[in-house]
């Protein structure tokens, strides 16, 4: 009955988390070293990326979030990272397919509605990571601070960002984010133990990676990376609600796309249809809705002339991976298939004919990346010593300069941490700023590319033009993410850099959300702890209750009775309070008291069952 | 971990060469990541990992520099204090200006929408891939030369050489983007 101590002061655990467009997973390594992924309290692995603010104002994640798509899709939200790190501007092709209702006066950062609430992407992200850390904390019945999260290989600067501030106001230590098929290649890797050269396609639901890996003696090399951040099995669900729409319009007489509750139940239908159709030659996409009833029939061979261009779209970027990795196809030893969507039979063969290999598919497509994320969670806790992962930055960094070009500093698929030095100086006699505008991509023009932030180098000394020497130190940090730092080249010292984001959130702003999550957190570890004591009380209580009526009771001393009901009543007394380390103290107290009981009841219990057994 | 060199060559613990034994460089590149790597610190102290996160910078800085023949080159020059600002690159060759005035005038008719131009670029282009090839070959020897000799005079006929490879790449990219832009 001793409760089991918990070390509070140096837990080190580090969990790994997929934070995916459709679903997110939390896995851990178990104590011989193996990556696990974690269920939840429902028993499935998979959480699904849906977020809900039910009427009394809970948030709500999960399967069960997504019951709610349908009965209250104007408080839920799904494939909240499609619009992690992006701008109004961005979103706007996104906003006709997708039931996002983003709030008036959203300008640099996107604020969602759900319900009369707005959430910032990092926001809704953060409920879902809280929701894993608390799947992991359960399972593991520990607290849970740290975490690597991954990402998708080809997500900028912006991106990144907003998912590690969502790692932060989650109350996550985010100690790296990992890109999504590297993570996947090092479970793959740790559990074949393979050389040579790999390719890992992941097609998920809303982003698609190419990676083109070197692997040797423990060193995960990646030699190049390319992808689309906006490509996956969204964009096929899309088509096919297009398609059943138009179809019940003309039915039925009526346009359905406008009524919520209709489109959810609808793109549940299609979804199902479209992953039963991976494994059947025909399926059924069918909708009841307000007594109407539609159906329809759907070939694969349909199918595939739906979504060949989709499919298509991925192949460009595959061979501008494999020209960057520098390799031959020839010199690609196995293609790892990772994602939902690669289960579909037309994107396994056209992977297959681009590479001219069978692709690898031993492993879960589903949890590959999650396991890969507690290997490298590992590799950080030092659990892991020969391992270790070599990624690459997936986009150009450059600076503006004049007539709108831009000046590359660091190239794509250069290994991070990276880094590039640039002079700059003044214009004007006594000029005390200077602005850089940093952007990110391949293309030549500002306009092209993605702006990232304009770095303001302040109180400069005034000089006469052309004389400062500013000492500018671009680097990009392991999670592929950028640093800036300056220093006056004459006189050394630091020079002081205002950033000013493109997109994303400010310092400040996320301060604010930490502190605000943080309160409530730590309110809700709190409380589940002194639930998971109290619980542990009312055991110990019950067992006493019962053992009062035991003959053994009679048999102590008075001293020893009235211990018993002191440390009870000090139980009680506590029992209703929210510390939970007190209460556990008291559940202590009351089991030593009761030891000797315990003893004689087990003696009372062995002589009767000899009394018993005598002949 | 001490100070670290910042210089690439001394970083990886090699002679200041122009040709490299590339297996080599792998090997020490693999080493030193396994030593500095920022994830073997993210535990440490904010200091730690400051180091860490400093020398592999420096560390993949280098590799990507001293792998490739031409920014190895490059760096080694800058190094020896020889100027090769893209300046050097820009001024036409004087043996190549024949070539390169008909190119251009190649190029302005296709622009104006002369298909007929296609072909002479076709051939321009397969042309000076071949220039770039005999100039890598050119290139290799004054590697070996410098290396045996240490002589300044090789390393600014290097710097020669360079120029005019970059100018040529230049070209080649041109007449493949003018030839692909015209295609579509
Ligand atoms: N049998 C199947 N056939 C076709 N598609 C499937 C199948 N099973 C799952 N999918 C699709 O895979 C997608 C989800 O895959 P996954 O869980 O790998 O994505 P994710 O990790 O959430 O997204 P991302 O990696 O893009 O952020 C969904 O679009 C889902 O419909
Ligand atoms: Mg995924």
């Amino acid at each position: 009955m001793t409760p089991v101590q918990i070390d509070f002061g140096k837990s080190e655990r580090v969990v790994g988390i997929d934070l995916g467009t459709t679903n997110s997973l939390v896995a851990y390594l178990d104590a011989a070293g193996h990556p696990a992924v974690i269920p939840g309290a429902d028993g499935d692995k998979l959480v699904p990326s849906v977020v809900t603010l039910t009427r009394k104002g809970d948030i709500v994640v999960g399967n069960k979030a997504r019951a709610a798509l349908i009965d209250e899709p104007d408080r839920t939200v799904y494939s909240i990272k499609r619009l992690m790190g992006r701008g109004v501007a961005d979103v706007q092709e996104e906003l006709k397919l997708f039931p996002f209702r983003i709030a008036e006066g959203s300008e640099s950062v996107i604020r969602v509605q759900l319900g009369e609430s707005t959430f910032t992407p990092p926001e809704v992200s953060a409920f879902i990571l809280k929701q894993l850390k608390k799947n992991a904390e359960t399972f593991l019945g520990e607290p849970v601070s740290k975490a690597v999260i991954t990402v998708p290989a080809y997500f900028n600067d912006a991106q990144r960002q907003a998912t590690k501030d969502a790692g932060r106001i989650a109350g996550l230590e985010v100690l790296r984010l990992v890109n999504e098929p590297t993570a996947a290649a090092l479970a793959y890797g740790l559990d074949k133990r393979r050389e040579g050269i790999i390719a890992v396609y992941d097609l998920g639901g809303g982003t698609f990676d190419i990676s083109i890996l070197k692997l040797h003696e423990g060193i995960f090399e990646v030699l190049a990376t390319n992808g689309d951040t906006h490509l996956g099995g969204d964009d096929i669900d899309n088509r096919l609600i297009q398609i059943a729409l138009e179809d019940i319009h003309s039915e039925w007489g009526k346009d359905i796309s406008h009524y919520g509750d209709a489109v959810q139940t609808l793109r549940r239908a299609v979804i199902e249809a479209k992953e039963r159709l991976s494994f059947a030659p025909a399926t059924n996409i069918e909708l009841n809705y307000k007594g109407k009833h539609y159906q329809r029939e759907i070939a694969r061979e349909l199918f595939e002339k739906l979504i060949a261009d989709i499919v298509d779209r991925t192949l460009g970027p595959c061979r501008a991976c494999i020209k960057d990795a520098g390799v031959a196809v020839e010199q690609i030893d196995e293609v790892v298939l990772v994602g939902g969507s690669t289960r579909i039979p037309m994107v396994r063969n056209a992977v297959e004919t681009l590479f001219r290999a069978k692709p690898h598919t031993d492993l879960n497509p589903d949890e590959v990346v999650a396991l890969g994320a507690a290997v490298q969670a590992g590799i950080l806790s030092g659990s892991i010593e020969n391992q270790l992962l070599l990624d690459v930055t997936p986009l150009s960094l450059g600076i503006e300069t004049m007539g709108g070009v831009v000046s590359k500093l660091i190239h794509r698929n250069s290994t991070i941490p990276a880094s590039a030095t640039e002079t700059f100086t003044t214009a004007v006699d006594g000029q005390r700023n200077v602005l850089i505008h940093v952007l990110q991509g391949e293309r030549e023009m500002v306009k092209d590319n993605r702006s990232l932030a304009r770095f303001d180098l302040k109180d400069i000394d005034p000089l006469p033009a052309g004389m400062a020497r500013i000492e500018v130190r671009f680097l990009i940090d392991a999670n592929g993410i950028l640093n800036v730092t300056a220093r006056d080249a004459r006189t050394g010292k630091e020079q002081s850099v205002e950033i000013k984001p493109s997109y994303g959130l400010t310092d400040e702003q996320v301060e604010a959300m930490i502190s605000e999550s943080i309160d409530r957190a730590e309110e809700d570890f709190a409380a589940r702890q002194a639930a998971e004591a109290r619980v542990e009380a009312d055991r110990i209580l019950a067992a006493v209750d019962k053992a009062k009526q035991n003959d053994a009771y009679l048999e102590l001393s008075e001293d020893e009775r009235r211990e018993i009901t002191r440390a009870l009543n000090e139980l009680l007394v506590v029992y209703h309070g929210d510390d939970h380390l007190l209460i556990r103290s008291k559940i202590e107290q009351l089991n030593n008291a009761t030891m000797k009981l315990a003893e004689n009841m087990i003696n009372t219990a062995v002589t009767g069952a000899l009394k018993g057994t005598k002949i | 971990m001490g100070v670290l060199p910042s210089n690439y060559y001394d970083f990886f613990g090699i002679e200041h060469r122009l040709d490299l034994d590339l297996r080599d460089l792998e090997r020490r590149f693999y080493a030193l990541s396994r030593q500095y790597h920022p994830d073997r610190f993210t535990l440490k102290s904010a200091e730690e990992q400051q180091t860490a996160l400093d020398a592999t910078a420096i560390l993949n800085d280098g590799y990507r520099t001293l792998r490739d023949p031409l920014a190895r080159a490059e760096y080694l020059l800058k190094e020896n204090g020889f100027d090769i600002g893209e300046q050097g690159s820009k001024n036409v060759p004087p043996e190549l200006l024949e070539e390169v005035f008909e190119l251009n005038m190649a190029l302005e008719e296709l622009r104006a929408g002369d298909e007929s131009a296609r072909a002479g670029l076709e051939e321009a282009r397969a042309k000076f891939i071949a220039m770039r090839d005999g100039i890598d070959a050119e290139l290799k020897a004054k590697f070996a030369e410098y290396d045996g000799s240490r002589d300044r005079k090789v390393l600014a006929e290097v710097r020669g050489i360079l120029n005019r490879r970059r100018y040529v790449w230049n070209l080649v990219n041109e007449v493949e983007k003018e030839l692909a832009g015209a295609a579509a």
